[in-house]
């Protein structure tokens, strides 16, 4: 058994704003900023946290467990609160774990990958997601995008093994973004492209492969998480041809952040031959390569879940108000319905945060019926007995619809409110919130999965909770 | 084995204040209006009564809570007042309070009172409510008319009918009750609609439209309640009785059982059951003279309908359609324009169903009179489709000999 990638899944939210759009509402004050493709972004109840927990199940789906959980990013919703313990709750993984959050650089999910792949943990889930707000009319608001990636490493490499890895620490302030402050402050490209791109990643990359013994003409994919501008003169020095540089997707997706090197690297892994060498770089106040060899297995492993399908998910958003207003940049005005309280009984949450965070139904131990919410008493009408009821989580169940509504009076940020009763494959039935459902996109006896999303934000106390919500499942 | 509250409990003074948007009165205002009517009526004193009931709903827009806000606007005696809540179906459990106190003997003379102040919120629409702290966590942020919408969904498809199909009963539902409201001095809503208006109105949450829902309105409602010897003894000759009054609240079921497939309501099936049980009706079909039911929203009367056994399973867009319901069909409904145009001050709706029954059982409401019933019914459905308390209750007219 060697070490390495054993499973990998992407998410990207489904939202893809065309940059057409954003070029056109700008055009009156710039023209430098819109261009091309389209960058994904997420709905008002979706965070880099929504993200992970997203790409964490396609993940775990062909992953037993793991004993521990990192969660790299540099937007995570909570400071001071942990967030990947949030996310193991939402992916029901038992208490017994380690967890931890990772951020302060681009370089967050490749440093954690490094420290996972050099570590002998039986099995370990890092999550690397990213939501970068975006100032509107910024080169930034173009260029970065949002999205996830998982991966789980162990000893079964049957994605890609690990040879061995770099890095290199230079305070070189390419950009930055102070605690609290919203926004990213970005340097001139050519300087960074000059003074650290080129110069980092060749000093990380001849060391890496002095030390794999492996030289550069072997390397059949090389993914470094920038724009064309950057990577061509690059490889140019590292003096690897053209044609091995990877994808950065910026047509399609954008720059997402600590994910995108992991990002890049699912489709690396969607396409390339057994056995291909990858190099992996990291970049962000200094570098991180990694060289990793593609299983000689891979055809059998590769993702479900990955790029492409993340890719294929996705819906082209032209009305660029409505980014603005999902992604915070722009306060829409909600009504009065809007300053219902939103606060949380922690105590409550706390005793019930299994049924919560990870969406767990109760099975009666007398009669057998799946329940939600999980109650002392039975609701079976032929039953009712006061007998303990058993776990079920229901997160991944598939369901359908009994009943629904659009409701355009409720207070959401994104009217309409849709909801309904909806009842699960194998027993239960829940009242429940849809998202990323339109007008006339539901119907009765529509199948549905769930999706861990922001339930309410408490803006008074600076808080949002999260909650499971229905979704279409869509073929 | 108990005998029920048949007859046992005579209605002898009723009251309910103008219903609309009464932006110059208080909850106090409005109960001392339906209190005076009451009064009146009843042909009693103040101090006669002996105790009280106050129904109020969203104690936060309007009243607080216990029992003194009636205590206080009426300067009753001290006598006890109780405060009940339970949700929409509030008025009609003020009611049972007071009926049962008469009927256990403890008092001769007691006072339901049922109150809502619904626009001092500063919006449109209900208030919004606490759902609880554990419900919150999980529960949609619905709204009433959202909550009740999806009757509609799975109406239509249980029964293979468009929405389209479903939304032109529905119209009919809320054409039929304004124009009974035409005739109704003290309803919120008194203009003629035509079914082209509620089809084109817009959407509030699908498929209700405006026209679908229920007015938002101020009002008091009230019932004085004593044995029907004393009810004869203070003249009332011809009085009317309480048959029955059930109360059959969710337990979880719908929201949670698959036995619920959301087209319908449970409980107000059990509730009617164990009415006609109570009351001794035998065909509700042939023997209610007219009846009063939660058309909150135009969805739940359509399905109210086939729930109270008056239409058969499937039939009520059929029987809607056909003017079965309507005040000169062969049951009629809603005489004084329903919640949907008298209007629906949550806490006083039961209490305001029950004074529509009673004046038209007593032959007093002039050009809305539907001949000369001696039998009615009110319903109430508090709550939503999926976790509710229905209310049933029926009143008779007692002639003397």
């Amino acid at each position: 058994m060697s070490r390495g990638l054993t499973t990998l899944g992407v998410y990207l939210p489904r939202w893809r704003l065309a940059r057409r759009a954003l070029g056109e509402a700008m055009a009156w004050r710039t023209q430098s900023v819109g261009g091309r493709g389209e960058r994904s972004y997420g709905h008002w109840d979706e965070d880099a946290l929504t993200y992970a927990v997203e790409s964490g199940r396609y993940a775990m789906m062909d992953a037993p467990t793991v004993d521990g959980v990192v969660f790299a990013s540099t937007t995570h919703p909570f400071q001071d609160r942990s967030n990947a313990g949030l996310v193991a709750e939402a992916l029901g993984l038992p208490a017994a774990l380690t967890t931890q959050d990772v951020g302060g650089s681009q370089r967050a999910a490749t440093s954690a990958l490094i420290a996972m792949l050099e570590g002998r943990a039986p099995a370990r889930l890092l999550l690397a997601a990213d939501r970068r707000r975006t100032q509107p009319g910024s080169p930034q608001e173009s260029a970065y995008g949002d999205g996830a990636v998982a991966c789980v490493v162990s000893d079964a490499a049957v994605l890609a093994e690990y040879l061995g890895s770099t890095s290199e620490s230079v305070d070189f302030v390419d950009h930055y973004r102070e605690s609290g402050q919203p926004y990213d402050y970005a340097l001139e490209e050519r300087w960074v492209r000059t003074e650290a791109w080129v110069p980092f990643v060749r000093r990380a990359t001849e060391r890496l492969l002095a030390q794999c013994g492996v030289s550069a003409a072997e390397l059949a994919h090389v993914i470094v998480p920038v724009g064309a501008s950057v990577a061509e003169p690059l490889l140019r020095t590292l003096g690897v041809a053209p044609s091995v540089r990877a994808d950065a997707l910026h047509d399609r997706v954008g720059d997402v952040g600590v994910a995108h090197p992991l990002l890049m690297l699912a489709g690396v892994l969607e396409q390339c031959a057994p056995g291909a060498l990858i190099l992996l770089i990291g970049f962000g106040q200094g570098v991180d390569a990694i060289l990793l060899r593609a299983g000689a297995d891979i055809a059998a492993h590769r993702p479900a879940s990955g790029l492409s399908a993340a890719l294929a998910a996705g819906v082209t958003d032209h009305a660029y108000v409505r980014f603005l207003s999902h992604t915070g940049a722009l306060s829409l005005d909600a009504g009065m319905r809007a300053e219902r309280d939103a606060r949380t009984a922690h105590s409550v949450h706390y005793r019930k945060h299994t049924v919560i965070n990870g969406f767990a139904g109760g099975r009666c131990s007398a009669c057998g019926t799946v329940q939600f919410p999980p109650a002392p008493a039975c609701v079976n009408p032929e039953c009712r007995a006061f007998a303990p009821q058993t776990p079920v989580r229901l997160a991944d169940v598939p369901a359908t619809v009994k009943t629904y509504t659009e409701d355009w009076l409720a207070y959401t940020p994104a009217p309409p409110l849709v909801y309904g009763n909806v009842a699960f494959e194998g027993g239960g039935n829940a009242f429940i919130e849809f998202t990323d459902v339109g007008r006339g996109d539901v119907a009765v006896a529509a199948p549905l999965r769930f999706v861990f999303r922001i339930k309410d934000v408490d803006a008074a106390r600076g808080f949002h909770r999260y909650f499971w919500k229905a979704t279409l499942r869509r073929s | 084995m108990a005998s029920g509250i048949r007859d046992k409990v005579a209605i002898v003074g009723m009251g309910c204040s103008q219903f609309g948007e009464r932006w110059s009165l208080g909850p106090d205002d409005l109960m001392v209006e339906a209190f005076t009517e009451a009064l009146a009526d009843a042909g009693i004193e103040r101090d006669d009564i002996e105790a009280a009931w106050l129904g109020v709903f969203y104690q936060e827009q309007s009243t607080s809570k216990s029992g003194l806000p009636l205590s206080m606007a009426l300067r009753l005696p001290n006598i006890p007042v109780t405060r009940v809540e339970n949700l929409c179906a509030t008025g009609t459990e003020a009611l049972r309070g007071a009926v049962y106190a008469v009927a256990s003997g403890a008092v001769d003379i007691a006072l339901a009172m049922g109150v809502e102040k619904l626009k001092d919120t500063g919006f449109g629409g209900l208030p919004e409510r606490a759902k609880g702290t554990f419900e919150d966590l999980w529960q949609p942020g619905f709204t009433p008319p959202g909550a009740f919408a999806q009757l509609g969904a799975a109406y239509a498809a249980r029964h293979g009918l468009s929405i389209d199909e479903l939304r032109r009963a529905m119209a009919h539902v809320s054409v039929k009750s304004h124009a009974n409201a035409v005739h109704n001095p003290k309803a919120h809503l008194r203009n003629p609609i035509s079914t082209e208006q509620v089809l084109s109105a817009p959407m509030v949450a699908f498929p209700l439209g405006v026209y679908d829902c229920c007015g938002v309105s101020d009002g008091a409602a009230c019932a004085i309640v004593t044995t029907p010897e004393i009810a004869a003894r203070l003249g009332h000759r011809d009085h009317v009785t309480v048959k029955a009054l059930q109360l059959a609240p969710s337990n979880g079921a719908e929201m949670s059982h698959a036995s619920w497939d959301g087209s319908y309501t449970p409980t107000t099936r059990l509730a009617a059951a164990r009415a006609y049980r109570e009351a001794g009706v035998t065909d509700p079909a042939a023997q209610l003279g007219l009846i009063e039911v939660h058309d909150c929203f135009s969805v739940t009367e359509l399905v109210v309908m086939e729930d109270l056994g008056l239409s058969a399973p499937g039939r009520a867009p059929a029987d809607i359609l056909d003017g079965r319901y309507d005040r000169d069909g062969a049951i009629p409904c809603q005489t004084d324009g329903g919640l949907k145009c008298f209007g629906h001050p949550v806490g006083a709706s039961g209490l305001r169903m029950a004074y529509e029954i009673y004046t038209q059982l007593l032959g007093r409401a002039g050009p809305r009179q539907v001949g000369s019933p001696t039998l009615g019914l009110s319903h109430n459905l508090g709550g939503i489709p999926n976790r509710n308390v229905a209310s049933v209750a029926i009143f008779g007219l007692h002639q003397s000999k």
